[in-house]
């Protein structure tokens, strides 16, 4: 008869939580690993336009960025609605591009100064005076190799 | 023994368990690279006496402040750049030493000669938008890998790629030099048979 009794106290045992820290440990290492770093906080708005034929960019350490587009809503009361260039971490006019393309040539090792490619990363709604404008000081320094920075879509995405 | 309670579950192993996770997503992640659209800007200083380049060999490729695009003063639909842009490198109608053996274009005498006399003229207005333009851009990319996947497919069918998975294949690092090295002829071979010959205007200024 005392086989069926029940047990005395019904309280469940605790959950062994040891493992807790495994699994917070993975999940870190999973976002450690799985996150992108963006070298610097985007200032303007960078909806990128669509296209299909594109090429990788491999090796980071012989690309320099540039941004354009409006400026973000945080800055609209401060710089208004013109598109504007972002370079680093900072608004910049059309003069200053020339100065930072030196700069980042300067700061990378000798052997990869020839082979720097200018990434454009460019919000699609951007006229195309500005990029014009870019690319015009981008010949100055003869920093000819550049890179139309894309999402992964047709063109049909960018006409709506 | 009936008054036992629930024994606890071995976690021993549950680090092995993580490890494991963690491992396989270590290996399956990829980080995220960008990709775009590589073009060269011509250098700066100016040629003194420009080729004269026959009218019929000149693709020109308007898109106004409108975002309409003009193409050979037509007003045209982005859908049907690529056929055109095709026809018009393909077409090979030149005779004697400018004819083109490759191409299978209907060989019209009022359009281009051959694709290394053809060059696609691109303008644009200060006022287009960007993605316009890159789409315009895009679809004159589309047009050349189009033709020269097609005569890389003829000439190497023992490769089983296209051009431009031979092309990715080439700039991947992890194919190794051997590779390289034998696939770099294959892909200049068909470059040259279809350069990329693009040039862009100056934009114009729109007259207010």
């Amino acid at each position: 008869m005392s086989k069926f009794k029940k047990k005395k106290g019904g309280d469940l045992p605790a959950i062994s939580t040891a493992s807790l820290p495994d699994i917070v440990f993975m999940l870190l290492f999973f976002f450690m690993v799985a996150t992108v770093m963006r070298d610097s906080t985007l200032m303007v708005k960078n909806q990128l336009p669509a296209a299909d034929q594109v090429q990788k960019l491999d090796k980071k350490d012989r690309v320099m960025y540039i941004y354009a587009g409006e400026p973000s809503s945080r800055y609209t009361d401060k710089y208004g609605t013109q598109p504007r260039i972002q370079l680093n971490d900072k608004f910049a006019s059309v003069a200053e591009v020339a100065a930072f393309v030196l700069a980042e040539r300067a700061s990378k090792r000798q052997e990869l100064q020839n082979v720097l490619t200018t990434a454009l990363k460019v919000d699609g709604d951007t006229k195309m005076g500005l990029i014009s404008d870019i690319k015009q000081e981008l010949r100055k320094v003869n920093a000819l190799k550049i890179n139309y920075t894309t999402r992964v879509g047709g063109f049909k995405q960018n006409i709506d | 023994m009936a008054k036992r309670s629930a024994p606890e579950v071995n976690a021993g192993s549950m680090a092995d368990i993580a490890f494991l996770l963690l491992i396989f997503f270590l290996v399956t992640t990829t980080i995220e690279t960008d990709s775009g659209i590589n073009r060269k800007l011509p250098p700066m200083e100016e040629q003194d006496d420009p080729p004269i380049i026959k009218q019929k060999n000149i693709f020109t490729v308007v898109v106004n402040k409108n975002n309409q695009l003009l193409v050979e003063e037509e007003l045209t639909d982005l859908a049907e750049l690529r056929s055109l842009a095709v026809e018009f490198l393909d077409n090979g109608g030149g005779e004697g030493d400018e004819a083109c053996n490759y191409c299978q274009g209907t060989k019209n005498p009022k359009s281009s000669d051959n694709p290394e006399k053809a060059i696609i003229s691109l303008k644009n207005d200060r006022e287009t938008a960007y993605k316009v333009y890159i789409s315009v851009q895009n679809e004159l990319v589309a047009a050349y890998n189009e033709l020269r996947d097609r005569e890389f497919t003829r000439l190497y069918p023992n490769e089983l790629m296209t051009f431009v998975e031979a092309d990715k294949k080439y700039n991947d690092p992890r194919t190794s030099p051997e590779e390289k090295a034998r696939l770099k002829p294959l892909l200049s071979e068909v470059k040259i048979m279809f350069p990329q010959k693009l040039s862009e205007a100056e934009p114009s200024k729109t007259k207010s």
